[in-house]
């Protein structure tokens, strides 16, 4: 496998990794887990006003693997991961759970239970984040080059000035950017290179994980497919799993290879990417997939999801999804179901009553992953 | 420009009710370095570019573009940030005086002075991108619709007052109305925020509503929500609509009509269907190309990369050809008209000219664009030096 054997060899693999054929990215990836998180509840602020931004959240990210984290604002993707990175500010607490980082050559190890120095070998030169705005993610009184070889020179104490210098410039040419925009400060680049800038900081010491947390959100359409299509040719290089947090799960349908549904801090589905497209389980998967129009076929009328995202502060009981649910029933408003899991190797998750097999299911969240359309 | 203007304009659905004609916007480069910089490279990559009749450089925000908004019909404009759809809304708008061109409402003139503003306002309203910054924050709902009210003369303070902005709350599908009425803007989400800020433009019962990107700050769940209210406020009351995007795929799903804008000019438009599904323009294919598709099997090949031009000095003729993938030495010298390709659909790409002679129709290369490499695949691996 192209992950493994990049994996293996730590400096960054010649260009005879470049890019494989497509048959190659739609292959299901079955890699040893590199992240587990597991019942992982993060809170904001504390006492009875306290709000619970992500509750038990379970996630595995597998070696070579693209993860999708999908949900809308206020779902509690981006504490996932920023607490799953220990970058969670006051007034986040972790409450709970465990996030175990698998490294290839070593020892598992808690990040949530490492102290300040273990965590910072592991944080960036294992696992990396792209944050949302680059805007705002960049020194705007440091050059890019500066910034650039700031980060190498902390985590590499070896490396010269010029060494950190050319290591920079190197960097900013995988991205697409030639190298005399070291000296460019971030105002004079356009969102696009921004992006590109805070991705090359992201593998400039070649982490096995990156966290993209809405990397092109910001950005135009044509930019945003330029950025993708370079960070899946440089995952295939440097073979780095991904976990890929955006709102847009049309995105994800090209580019993950599964992906987990987020609800008021709570995981609703998971599955792998074709399957949630093909044959979503849990109604919120199914009425995200009918809220984005499609570019071909007859035009028909969709609803989208109706009502509006919960307020994390007065969450409805059972089912925080049951008041936008057009399948609701008794129970749902009752109790909040489980994660229950529908296939027997347990990699398709959902958290609904109508999947628990006591009542007929309706056909939308019936179908079967494996027919066409 | 050299070349007759480039004049597109939608199908003749029915007659129009707003109509631009021409309409040009140039900013004035005010800051003095900046102008310094520009005008140096005007001259670098064309001695006849960049400036205006004074000398001074401008930014071509949008070049003569011509607009019909047929009778209770949606027209979507789309393009990238920075092609001058929002610049276009607020001319359309009044809210900026066009360098150039006119408009025309029910076929009258509209003057170009501020004579005849509110009278123009109470036809012709704008909703704004964002509704996070459009509503005031220290007013509640209920001050937000009262003032068009009571500004235009709509209502007397009192029961009437409140009947009517109880009503206006019930078109946009806020009900029950009392409870929205003594809410602030933070009490409302994103969705109900950008339903007070059209319930607002319809105060004053306008015939034209201008929304500039009304869902582009929601989250996804509730954007169709908020698309299906502005197709029903066409269907229910005959309302003209202008939808500006970039999401190609929404105009599809809303629009009658696309009009597809690439810095700062019109070069495609024509029946929504027919312009997603047989786009003509190389840049509507590049679009389409670029737009995210579960639905795709393979992943796409970019139809042209690179990004949007300058326009403080845009490029010569076509201002496509530096990324287009089809590029001829005819498209950098000579402004393209407007080719029919299907009814009603027009395109502005030489392409679709019959008889270019050889020599017009040499390949030109695709300039790669001042920012990234066009092929960053292709860059040297760093790994092999480090």
């Amino acid at each position: 496998m192209t992950a493994d054997s990049a994996r293996a060899d730590q400096t960054l693999p010649a260009r005879s990794f470049a890019p494989t054929d497509a048959s190659a990215r739609s292959r299901p990836r079955t890699g040893q887990p590199l992240l587990e998180i597991a019942g992982l509840c993060v809170d904001y602020g504390v006492g009875d006003g306290a709000v619970h931004a992500v509750i038990g959240a379970d996630l595995v990210l597998r070696q070579g693997e693209v993860l999708g984290l999908a949900g809308e604002s206020g779902s509690g993707k981006s504490t996932l991961a920023y607490a799953a990175t220990r970058l969670l500010r006051a007034p986040g607490i972790i409450t709970g759970g465990e996030v175990l980082y698998h490294p290839a050559d070593g020892q598992t190890v808690d990040l949530l239970a490492l102290d300040e120095d273990a965590l910072r070998s592991v944080r960036w030169s294992q696992i990396a984040v792209v944050l949302q705005s680059a805007m705002n993610a960049l020194n705007p009184v440091l050059t890019i080059g500066a910034q650039l070889t700031d980060v190498l020179r902390v985590h590499e104490r070896g490396l010269d000035r010029a060494g950190a210098r050319a290591r920079a410039g190197d960097l900013l040419v995988m991205v697409g950017i030639t190298a005399d925009r070291l000296r460019s400060y971030p105002h004079e680049l356009s969102g696009g290179m921004r992006q590109r800038v805070m991705i090359a900081m992201a593998l400039a010491l070649e982490p096995q994980i990156v966290i993209l947390d809405e990397p092109t959100t910001a950005l135009d359409v044509v930019t945003q497919r330029e950025i993708l299509e370079e960070l899946m040719t440089l995952r295939e290089r440097l073979g780095f799993a991904v976990l890929f947090i955006t709102h847009d799960l049309s995105l994800l349908g090209e580019i993950a290879d599964s992906i987990a549904v987020m609800y008021a801090g709570r995981l609703v589905e998971r599955a792998g990417a074709a399957s949630l497209f093909r044959a979503p389980r849990h109604p919120y998967s199914l009425g995200l997939l009918n809220s984005v129009p499609a570019l071909h076929g007859p035009r028909r009328h969709m609803t989208g999801i109706p009502g509006s995202p919960p307020d994390l502060r007065g969450l409805p009981a059972g089912c925080v999804f049951h008041p936008r649910c057009p399948y609701v029933m008794d129970r749902c408003r009752v109790d909040a179901p489980p994660l229950l899991t529908l296939e027997p190797a347990g990699d398709r998750v959902a958290a609904c009553w109508l999947q628990d097999g006591s009542t007929p299911v309706p056909a939308e969240l019936a179908r079967d992953p494996r027919s066409q359309s | 420009m050299t070349e007759p203007a480039l004049t597109t304009s939608p199908a003749e659905t029915g007659p129009a009710l707003l109509e631009a004609r021409g309409l040009t916007k140039h900013f004035p480069v005010h800051h003095a370095r900046q102008a310094v910089r520009a005008a140096r490279l005007a001259r670098r990559s064309d001695p006849a570019q960049g400036k205006s009749g004074r000398g001074a450089p401008v930014v071509h925000a949008v070049e003569d573009v011509s607009l019909a908004l047929p009778r209770a019909g949606i027209t979507a404009v789309v393009g990238e940030s920075g092609s001058g759809k929002s610049t276009l809304a607020r001319m359309l708008a009044r809210l900026i005086t066009p360098t150039s061109g006119q408009l025309l409402l029910d076929d009258h003139r509209v003057p170009a002075s501020n004579r005849g503003r509110r009278e123009y306002a109470r036809d012709v309203q704008l909703v704004l991108q964002d509704p996070f910054s459009s509503l005031n924050p220290v007013h509640d709902v209920r001050y937000h619709l009262a003032r068009p009210l009571l500004v235009h003369r709509l209502a007397k303070r009192g029961a009437a007052l409140d009947e009517a902005i109880k009503s206006l709350l019930e078109r946009v599908s806020l009900s029950p109305a009392d409870q929205f009425l003594g809410k602030y803007p933070h009490e409302l989400s994103g969705g109900q925020r950008q339903r007070v800020a059209i319930a607002r433009s319809l105060a004053v019962t306008p015939r034209v509503l201008l929304a500039d990107e009304p869902v582009s700050m929601l989250d996804v769940s509730i954007r169709l929500g908020l698309l299906n209210l502005l197709g029903d406020l066409r269907e229910r009351d005959g309302l003209t609509i202008l939808y500006i995007t970039h999401d190609i795929a929404s105009a599809r799903y809303l629009a009658d009509d696309i009009v597809v804008m690439y810095a700062g000019q019109v070069v495609e438009s024509g029946p929504a269907e027919s312009v997603t599904d047989q786009p003509a323009h190389p840049y509507t294919q590049l679009l389409l190309s670029a737009a995210p598709d579960p639905d795709r099997a393979e992943p796409p090949s970019l139809q042209g990369r690179g990004s949007p031009p300058s326009l403080v000095s845009p490029p010569s003729s076509c201002r496509f050809h530096p990324r287009c993938p089809h590029a001829m030495a005819i498209c950098a010298e000579r402004t393209p008209p407007a080719a029919q390709v299907a009814s009603g659909h027009l395109s502005a790409c030489w392409l679709h000219a019959q008889g270019l002679d050889s020599e017009q129709a040499r390949p030109i290369a695709a300039r790669p664009p001042g920012g990234p490499p066009a092929m960053p695949r292709s860059a040297p691996d760093p790994g092999e030096e480090t």
